[in-house]
């Protein structure tokens, strides 16, 4: 039952070009900040980001956008990013913008192991083109599939040996359900502590999802929009 | 005098009631936050995961786990609760959500929307905008009655690509607040000294107006 790697560049050892990532999040909050390094040293290419949003220009996912190892990303909202909207302008990168309820849902279908998933969201938009549509109750919904990944890579705030793991405040977003979703989920902790020691009751993702965890280095957690009041 | 922007929030804080849970939007809509009534007790929803929202934080205070859905550093209310993306579309999507306040580039006299895309110009996507109009029974949107050119962005069809259709019940403007029902803007009430001439000529789409037209009063 012991997951644990040594560090990020091991965990991401077997990440191949082309592969299909999903890389948890919300803006920079709860990014995995240490297997992002570690892509860009190893300098994959022709990646699938499955993710919120896509970094800035020079941290998060605009790390890898920078030195053109993706290929497509799947997100909801990437605004921040000059960089992405030069190379999506250009045609160099393939977007596919999708509401954040339905990507949300989508992880999470393929966490609970069903294959699609029924959504109100983007019904009569551009979103529902070539979507099966189908009314349940008198109101329309499309199908969305969940989505398929070769690795789901996330940040926790606490994790164990065994794989499970704790997130902290709004850092939560979208990993629990990125971390079972992928077909190889790695965890990064900011805090990895024995088997035994973590309430049961306070885990969020139980390790049977992650295949690997490892204490992660150096945080920056680089805040986005530093908005603060005065008394 | 059309309403600034601190007015149009003003008023849509008047939509609010006790109890409510509210998501509000990036923008005018964020400024409902500072016109909850005293007493009223109101829980703010930020779609990336938390329940009880509260104000900014002190300067030395930022938590880089703790944003809001701009990803703006935030602080929590007593009561707060955090949870996952999923769960968090999941509360809006059953329609646990009370009321939901956006702005809007254009709106439809069917209450059809457009937030999202100007196509060529902006694509930064649609963020949670489509969950939250497709399932929100009650949508408010907070926008300027025209664009910068002077165009009325209250129409009797959406141009720009949609965010959602039939969805949008009320508008408050700078010029105006009002209702759509039946296929139609239905006047409600007015900036002061804004005459209803003046709405009209700034209202693309077919309106309905009443024989009294009150103003908004601050």
């Amino acid at each position: 039952m012991n997951k644990v790697v040594a560090d990020a560049r091991t965990a991401i050892s077997d990440v191949q070009d082309g592969a299909v990532l999903m890389l948890g999040g919300f803006g920079l909050c709860g990014i995995p900040e240490n297997c992002i390094a570690a892509l860009v040293e190893k300098q994959v290419t022709q990646l699938t980001c499955i993710s919120n949003n896509a970094g800035v220009d020079d941290f998060g996912i605009g790390l890898l956008l920078k030195q053109h190892q993706v290929k497509k990303m799947i997100s909801s909202y990437v605004g921040e990013n000059a960089e992405f909207e030069r190379q999506l302008l250009s045609g160099e990168l393939e977007v596919d913008l999708i509401p954040q309820g339905t990507l949300a849902t989508r992880c999470l279908a393929a966490g609970y192991g069903m294959p699609a998933i029924y959504t109100p969201a983007g019904v009569g938009t551009e979103v529902a083109m070539g979507k099966e549509v189908r009314n349940f109750n008198g109101k329309d919904y499309l199908m969305e599939l969940a989505f398929e990944a070769d690795f789901a890579i996330v940040k926790a705030w606490k994790g164990d040996t065994h794989g499970n793991l704790i997130f902290r405040a709004t850092s939560r977003n979208f990993n629990p359900l990125m971390a079972m979703a992928g077909k190889i989920t790695i965890a990064e902790v900011e805090e990895l502590v024995p088997a035994g020691t973590l309430d049961p009751d306070a885990i969020h993702t139980p390790g049977i999802y992650v295949n690997r965890i490892f204490q992660g280095v150096n945080y920056e957690k680089r805040i986005e929009q530093r908005t603060t009041r005065t008394l | 005098m059309a309403l600034n922007k601190d007015q149009i929030a003003q008023r849509i804080a008047r939509e609010l009631r006790d109890g409510y849970y509210v998501n509000l939007g990036i923008g005018i809509p964020t400024l409902v936050a500072n016109y909850i009534p005293a007493g009223m007790n109101v829980v703010l929803q930020s779609e990336n995961g938390l329940l009880g929202m509260g104000p900014f934080p002190l300067t030395g205070e930022e938590d880089p786990d703790l944003i809001n859905a701009g990803k703006q550093t935030i602080t929590t209310v007593p009561g707060s609760v955090f949870f996952d993306s999923a769960m968090s579309f999941g509360m809006i999507r059953a329609g646990r959500v009370d009321l939901t306040v956006l702005g809007a580039m254009e709106v439809s006299q069917q209450g059809d929307i457009a937030n999202w895309k100007i196509p060529g110009k902006m694509v930064k996507g649609m963020g949670g905008a489509m969950d939250l109009v497709a399932s929100a029974q009650n949508i408010v949107v907070a926008m300027m009655h025209t664009n910068p050119k002077g165009e009325s962005k209250l129409l009797q069809a959406c141009a720009l690509p949609l965010t959602g259709k039939r969805c949008v019940k009320r508008v408050v403007s700078d010029l105006a607040v009002l209702d759509i029902r039946d296929d139609r803007f239905h006047l409600l009430e007015r900036a002061p000294g804004v005459s209803v001439d003046y709405i009209r000529e700034r209202t693309a789409g077919e309106l309905v107006v009443p024989d009294e037209v009150p103003e908004i009063q601050f």
